[in-house]
């Protein structure tokens, strides 16, 4: 139990998705001007993150390794990318059309955000660190939903620093991507200090 | 961009006037964790400009056959076979070098200067266009790559490609290798240093925040 804690804060705080392995960083920054959307995609990435790591692991340790439950004799491991990308993109599909016929406020809120999260790189890169570090299955849920809320605080925290910062009077050059990266490597030194949990 | 813009200014256009990471803020995601030494740097550099130059040729070879409703899922698979190829080569000639890549290399997938050189420009332009405004984009990713690699190796190892440059002090030289520049935040400052000098040689760039 205590390891699970552990991989929960590290992953949302040391390992920082964003901050730490730059990834998402295309919606990071387009998507961090206001508080209120910052908001919904964090928790749009929370949510499939906590899907899809789950999700391929088990494709992941039932079809593709070698010695797998269902085909042990092929190592499929080289079609890994693909059907993880195929994954990634039915479940956000499938997420979207639940959503949209259970839950239509919460649609109307996360609506626009679903797709895009099919080519954010946080989601892609969250399963790939599974693979990579060989993630039981509980594991991998714990992975999924602290890497994500990790990804989300970082996302609020910038859009609310960059929704304060227009009353501040920045160098002409440095205006708009310029400062915003600034500020994303001064909230990364931040969270390098959690370095010590 | 018709049949007016030539190959060369497809190629050179995106490396400073339409910088995909400066100015279009594409493709930032895969690429800063590679940076912290020159090798690795080049190794993404090339396997992004062999993506990108194939899957925008391979998508505009068969832009006209894809129904418009699918196309999303059709360039994801497009891309994702490249990225497999490139993968595949890395690991039987460069195993070392795909190690210390780790996930990246499959994350060219999701980097968003394919997938938009796919959707906003192959989809639009003749074969060879697409290709060579597919190798101009990767050397615009390139660019910023191979700089923000070049100062993080650098003031990071005090070394260039692994040859020592500064000896360091523990080696007996007088150089205090700068740990910080081995971590991700100095990977975000130069490359905010970098747009503020690019902006500030081309005016043009600047955003009116």
């Amino acid at each position: 139990m205590t390891d699970l804690i552990e991989l929960f804060l590290r992953s949302a705080f040391v390992d920082n998705l964003a901050l730490a392995y730059f990834l998402g960083m295309c919606t990071f920054l387009a998507v961090s001007k206001n508080v209120k959307t910052a908001i919904g995609l964090g928790i749009a990435v929370i949510v499939v993150q906590a899907i899809t790591v789950p999700v391929n692991q088990l494709i992941l340790n039932l079809f593709l390794k070698e010695g797998s439950l269902f085909l042990p004799k092929y190592n499929l491991e080289f079609l890994s990318l693909i059907c993880f990308i195929g994954v990634i993109a039915a479940m956000v599909q499938i997420l979207e059309m639940t959503l949209d016929k259970f839950f239509p406020s919460l649609y109307n809120t996360l609506g626009i955000f679903l797709p895009l999260i099919t080519v954010n790189c946080a989601i892609l890169g969250g399963t790939l660190f599974m693979q990579q570090r060989d993630y039981a299955f509980v594991e991998s849920v714990v992975f999924g939903v602290g890497g994500g809320f990790g990804w989300a605080l970082a996302i609020i925290g910038l859009a609310g620093i960059r929704e304060k910062l227009k009353y501040s009077d920045i160098p002409h050059g440095l205006r708009g991507l310029g400062i915003t990266f600034i500020i994303v490597g001064l909230m990364a030194l931040g969270f390098q200090a959690f370095l010590g949990i | 961009m018709s049949s007016k813009t030539s190959a060369k200014d497809l190629v050179l256009d995106p490396i400073f006037n339409n910088n995909p990471i400066a100015l279009q803020i594409l493709g930032i995601c895969s690429a800063l964790a590679v940076t912290t030494k020159l090798s690795t740097s080049l190794t993404m550099s090339f396997a992004v400009i062999a993506v990108t130059a194939c899957s925008s040729a391979a998508v505009s070879l068969i832009k006209d056959r894809i129904p418009s409703s699918i196309r999303i899922i059709v360039q994801m698979t497009i891309i994702a076979s490249f990225v497999i190829l490139v993968d595949q080569v890395l690991k039987a000639y460069a195993f070392q070098l795909s190690k210390e890549l780790s996930v990246f290399v499959g994350l060219i997938i999701t980097n968003c200067i394919v997938m938009g050189r796919a959707e906003g420009f192959a989809m639009k332009n003749s074969v060879s266009d697409s290709f060579f405004d597919g190798i101009g984009n990767g050397l615009g990713y390139s660019i910023i790559l191979m700089v923000v690699g070049f100062f993080r190796e650098l003031f990071g190892s005090g070394t260039l490609f692994g040859f020592t440059v500064f000896t360091k002090q523990s080696a007996g030289g007088w150089y205090e290798p700068n740990g910080l520049m081995l971590l991700s935040p100095s990977a975000f400052f130069i490359i905010g240093i970098f747009i503020w000098v690019l902006r500030t040689w081309k005016p043009e760039q600047v955003e009116e925040a």
